[in-house]
């Protein structure tokens, strides 16, 4: 025992000597699982984001039961059902105005609400403490920070508490306080009840309801799906990265002292207990650095995700278990990450400790010189990835083969990364002028093969940043116009009846601000066993100019609405293999295709044919909202004159101008914590930089030595030496641009497709790439600094004793 | 239904020391709810109906019952309620009161529970006195004819139903003896720094019905208890759990005990002994129990084998559960299940374990 003490001192006392290379081994570590923690964070804050956007845009995915005729329905309604064992909850809603301004009341019970429909600030996860605030006096209301803003001083409504959740012009309390502030005592609008359980229409009739099933559920939840997979596979990239910096960190630690593993073991420690000596050194150094990760990882998520940080506090100060239910999860894959990434780093090292021939001398450059065959062998294996990739990609046909295809790509660029530079640094060398460049040209060859491991690690980190901002971009933009083609309108009105409907599409028609009232109908069919959605179209601008086509014919939107042609969406004409000039029969007839939209998330198919022919041949087509385009300012002035003129359930009016605000702000959101994560990474990656530059330090004397006495001053050399890092981080950025955007299009059209059935756009974002080629160079000077600053302050005396020493 | 507010409920009905902090909280001081002072009379069937006053009720029936298959099975019916705010009490959906049901089914093999949680003030959870009902959304204990719910002081006939996912009951409850009062006199102490309840109980139910089991319904007969119970402080801080006994000696003779556990290992103990009307307190001296079986159920180690002893009455008694596993997994578990008691007496009954 007190033998590997001993040993485990002798190891220990490295790093007193060599303090920096510590900190840097264990900020490595710590960087690494702090990274992999912060994409998670991610994940976590993407999800959540999206659980908003899809609970605003389709509802809740909840089942509501409204009344048939009417607005509203008796609270018994509620107490009826819930007394017969069906578990509904109450919702009351409307509208009143403040200071002249729209404001929508929603009330709802919290207790009985499903919890799909809960407001965030009331939700598991969300800060507890706002229930019992809620629940009682002072009863207190959510809403979107900036109505709390715009409603400060009211004090005829309840006290009002932010919610980041919530639409704009929008008030949640308890459904007594709305009913009482809408002047609706005992009376309530819906009844909410999870999805799948069941009703049985006995009992719909007896209250005379109907049950209607979230609008669009699946449409949205598709989009975000392919979302969340894309960034998994980014959370697994950022794994890779970390393993190879906390590699780095480890391994070189480990090779630099292979000349004390050899004294050790010629004073007559066991190979065995040297081994455990080094074991043991690894899980402390992975443990520490991992506990400290985690804590900077956590931090990280604190911060992006404030309801975490805020659940602590609980219930009435009791901790709540179950509200952080992340951490277990962060403890584990960041603890893993640290170790896995330690012991991959260390395996190789432990071996050769284990087998090290006592009398053999300690040889640690010995890898470098082998340095030549090197570079080619991995130059062979990265052009054997590239074409197993190759092979994948046009053999492969499922998902796996997707991710295979990017991991090839992962390791072929990193392989080739070293023999890259070479090449280039090579050609460079040849054009060269002048005794000091062709040196340094020469000088950053020989660097190369310390460097290639941290600069590999830059790549990567650059790549997925790369790679990431273009597939969210790409996402982001593909979203937004998704909702400009599905909710062009300013504003959707649902009449509550068909006459209620018809009537306000006429009075909508009348008023003078109103551009046009787009009226709609859907319909369900069933093509080769394909489900089929028949929707309409109407001859206005919003589709004529504003509807986005993939790919149409000349005068597609004349030749729709001349009544013998359809448009059809992007999966129908994957599954039904129909392109443009082809027909398309829906039982009435042969339709020509005239163009292909995107209709991205919607499990079904999609044929669009002008309204006047889907009411003739489909006369029970359902009444969809009718749009009504105006002056966005306007909207408010018209909703006020709608509500004057007919009573329509409130639920049955989307304002579309405040929902897309909304989901563009959510969008912004997500990309701020891609920003978060992109600093992150280049830090970590600096972080390795800085650690083969110090390690390469010492070495380097040997080859400064000759030049500073050729009478190169110090300060010239260091300038130089901080040139050489900089100029190959540059080049790795130069090669890591292609590779972000490889790693992009394989995401989105590649992986994408496979997963889902269709492809987002790839949209370059150049400025995007100056930015993290600058904020690169940047780390890598940053990393140089120190290592730069101790060889200009080398003393003269250090530098001639590289000759004396004949090294 | 939803965690948290589960949670804030449960955790203040059930969990003592949470309920501490919690009050403070909601800045309502025990001194603003009514108080359980000792000499007061309780009348019926009023006192069967809800006492909104006080900060925690509760309507608790278990009933041990054999199936015409042979098989020994036991149920629970619980209605919790509890004041979020002290008196006076709001009207409508600003009514401060919530409630919590719980119902479990237990077989020698399986144990199944569900749980329920609703807003006074509306109606869809209540109880009313007389005829008397108690329930919530649809699980309900009522009188079953108003003709027979006069008899027993308004208990004399009741009906119980309630399902969950994969089980049902449907019984019938009959008695002719009036309800039987806990502690002295229906005043129940807790604690020796004075904490006490109102309780009484009706242990002479005879109970006859149907059980459904994943679809399968049985006959089935037995004997029920029911526990009432209201207080504004149940616990002193630092109690923490107890364990409750609810034992059929014979068919006149029935035994509540009970152990409320306190952190220095200083328990107190406390008992009623009933034979036909007649109502007794068991001083704590005399009361012994002893652990004799462990079980470990959802992740903690729960005593459900006991040697009850109670030396001045005779009763000497090895408790053995039917179902050691009858775990409650509701937001606040705890232990519920059916026992049989052997030696001195053939015993069933009932055993609640909390607060492990």
């Amino acid at each position: 025992m007190t033998r590997t003490f001993w040993t485990l001192a002798t190891l220990a006392s490295y790093w007193r000597r060599n303090p920096i290379q510590l900190a840097a081994v264990l900020v490595g570590l710590a960087l690494a699982t702090a990274l992999w923690s912060g994409v998670q964070a991610i994940n976590a804050e993407a999800r959540a984001s999206y659980a908003k956007a899809t609970g605003l845009l389709g509802g809740p995915d909840v089942d509501v039961l409204r009344p048939r005729q009417g607005t509203s329905m008796p609270q018994s309604v509620f107490v009826d059902l819930r007394r017969a064992g069906h578990l509904v909850s109450p919702v009351v809603e409307g509208a009143i105005a403040v200071d002249g301004q729209r404001l929508r009341i929603l009330g709802i019970e919290p207790v009985s609400m499903p919890s799909a429909a809960t407001p965030e600030a009331l939700s598991d996860d969300g800060e507890n403490g706002g229930v019992p605030a809620f629940l009682s006096p002072p009863w207190e209301a959510l809403a979107a920070p900036e109505t709390v803003r715009r409603l400060v001083g009211d004090t005829a409504l309840p006290p009002r508490r932010a919610d980041r959740s919530l639409p704009p012009d929008l008030l949640i309390t308890d459904i007594g306080v709305a009913q009482r502030l809408l002047d609706s005592e005992g009376l309530i609008s819906r009844l909410l009840l999870e999805p799948g359980i069941e009703l049985p229409q006995s009992m719909l009739d007896l209250h005379g309801l109907e049950r209607v099933p979230p609008a669009e559920r699946g449409a949205v939840i598709g989009l975000t799906d392919s979302f969340h997979l894309n960034l998994t596979a980014f959370a697994f990239l950022a794994f890779a990265v970390g393993l190879l910096i906390v590699r780095a960190a480890v391994g070189l630690a480990l090779e630099q002292r292979l000349a004390m593993f050899r004294t050790l073991r010629t004073c007559g420690v066991s190979a065995r207990r040297l081994t455990v000596a080094v074991f043991l050194e690894v899980v402390v150094l992975a443990l520490t650095a991992g506990v400290v990760g985690l804590a900077l990882g956590y931090a990280v998520a604190a911060v992006l995700l404030p309801d975490v940080s805020g659940s602590l506090r609980g219930l009435y100060g009791v901790a709540v278990s179950g509200t952080l239910t992340l951490a277990p999860e962060w403890v584990l894959s960041g603890l893993a990450m640290s170790f896995a990434g330690a012991f991959a780093a260390a395996g190789s090292a432990l071996w050769a400790v284990y087998r090290l021939p006592v009398l053999a001398a300690a040889r640690p450059d010995a890898w470098r010189a082998a340095q030549a065959t090197e570079m080619r062998r991995s130059l062979g294996a990265a052009a054997g990835f590239v074409v197993l990739g190759g092979l994948l990609y046009v053999l492969g046909d499922s998902l796996l083969a997707g991710f295979a295809t990017m991991a090839c790509a992962l390791l072929a660029a990193a392989l080739a990364l070293p023999a890259l530079l070479d090449g280039a640094l090579r050609v460079l060398q040849r054009v060269a002028r002048g005794a000091l460049l062709e040196w340094t040209i020469a000088d950053m060859r020989q660097q190369l093969p310390g460097l290639s491991l941290a600069l590999v690690a830059l790549l990567l980190a650059l790549s997925a940043n790369i790679g990431v901002n273009t597939m969210v971009g790409g996402f982001r933009e593909t979203f937004l116009s998704w909702l400009d083609q599905r909710l062009a309108a300013e504003i959707y009105v649902r009449g509550a009846t068909e006459a209620q409907a018809q009537a306000i599409d006429d009075w909508a028609a009348q008023q003078p601000d109103v551009r046009e009232v787009l009226p709609g109908r859907i319909a369900d069919t069933i093509l080769d066993g394909v489900p089929i959605e028949i929707r309409s179209a109407v001859d206005r601008d919003t589709y004529r100019r504003d509807w986005p086509l993939i790919a149409a014919e000349p005068g597609a939107w004349t030749a729709l609405f001349g009544g013998e042609a359809a448009m059809i969406s992007e999966q129908t004409s994957v599954r039904l293999s129909l392109d443009l000039g082809d027909t398309v029969d829906l039982g009435t007839g042969p339709l020509t295709v005239v163009g292909l939209y995107a209709d991205y998330g919607n499990p079904k198919g999609q044929v669009m044919v002008p309204l006047s022919r889907l009411e003739q041949d489909f006369p029970d087509a359902r009444r969809l909202g009718t749009g009504v385009r105006l002056d966005p300012a306007g909207v408010g002035a018209f909703l006020t004159r709608l509500e004057a003129a007919f009573e329509v359930p409130p639920d049955n009016v989307i304002d579309q101008v405040s929902l897309k605000r909304l989901s563009r702000e959510t969008f912004e959101r997500t990309f701020a914590v891609t920003a978060a994560l992109n600093v992150l990474t280049l830090l970590v990656a600096s972080v390795a930089l800085f650690t083969s530059l110090l390690t390469l330090f010492d070495r380097r004397l040997a080859s400064l030595a000759p030049i500073w006495a050729l009478g190169i001053s110090r300060r010239r050399l260091a300038a130089l030496e901080m040139i050489k890092t900089l100029a190959l981080a540059a080049m790795t950025a130069l090669v890591a641009v292609p590779l972000g955007l490889v790693l992009a299009w394989l995401l989105v059209a590649v992986i994408n497709v496979k997963a889902f059935g269709w492809r987002l756009p790839l949209i370059a974002y150049p400025d995007q790439w100056l930015t993290l080629g600058i904020l690169s160079i940047g780390v890598a000077g940053l990393a140089s600094i120190l290592p730069i600053l101790r060889l200009s302050r080398t003393a003269p005396s250090q530098l001639l004793k590289v000759f004396a020493n004949a090294r | 239904m939803r965690a948290s507010v589960l949670i804030l409920i449960v955790v203040l009905l059930i969990a003592p020391k949470a309920s501490g902090q919690g009050f403070a909280d909601l800045g309502a001081d025990a001194e603003e709810y009514s108080q359980v002072t000792p000499g007061q009379t309780l009348v019926f069937p009023a006192d069967h109906g809800a006492h909104p006053g006080f900060r925690i009720e509760w309507w608790y029936l278990t009933a041990n019952l054999e199936g015409t298959d042979g098989e020994t099975y036991g149920i629970q019916y619980t209605l919790f309620r509890q004041a979020g705010a002290p008196p006076p009490e709001r009207d409508g959906w600003a009514n401060q009161q919530f409630w919590l049901g719980h119902i479990a089914l237990t077989t020698a093999s399986r144990h199944f529970y569900a749980e329920r949680i609703a807003r006074g003030g509306i109606g869809h959870a209540g109880v009313r006195p007389s005829p008397f009902a108690a329930w919530i959304d649809d699980w309900q204990l009522a009188a079953s004819d108003e003709a027979a719910a006069e008899t027993a002081l308004g208990f004399g006939a009741l009906r119980l139903s309630a399902r969950g996912d994969d089980f049902a009951y449907d019984l019938g409850l009959t008695t002719e003896m009036p309800p039987i009062l806990q502690g002295e006199a229906g005043y129940s102490v807790k604690s020796d720094r004075g904490q006490a309840s109102y309780y009484y109980s009706q242990p002479y139910f005879l109970a006859e019905g149907t059980i459904e089991i994943e679809g399968r319904t049985i006959p089935v007969s037995g004997r029920a208890w029911l526990d009432r119970e209201w207080s504004s402080q149940p616990l002193a801080a630092d109690q923490s759990g107890w364990d409750w006994f609810s034992l059929h000696l014979d068919e006149t003779t029935k035994m509540m005990l009970f152990r409320l556990r306190h952190d220095d290992g200083q328990h107190y103990f406390s008992g009623n002994w009933i034979d036909g009307s007649e109502s007794t307190p068991i001083p704590g001296d005399q009361i012994e129990l002893e652990i004799l079986e462990e079980t470990d159920v959802a992740g903690r180690t729960v005593p459900t084998g006991w040697r009850v002893k109670v030396g001045a009455r005779g009763v000497d008694v090895t408790v053995a559960p039917l179902n050691p596993k009858a775990w409650n997994g509701t937001q606040i578990g705890y232990w519920e299940g059916p026992v049989r008691g052997a030696g001195s007496h053939d015993a069933i009954g009932y055993l609640e374990i909390t607060g492990y």
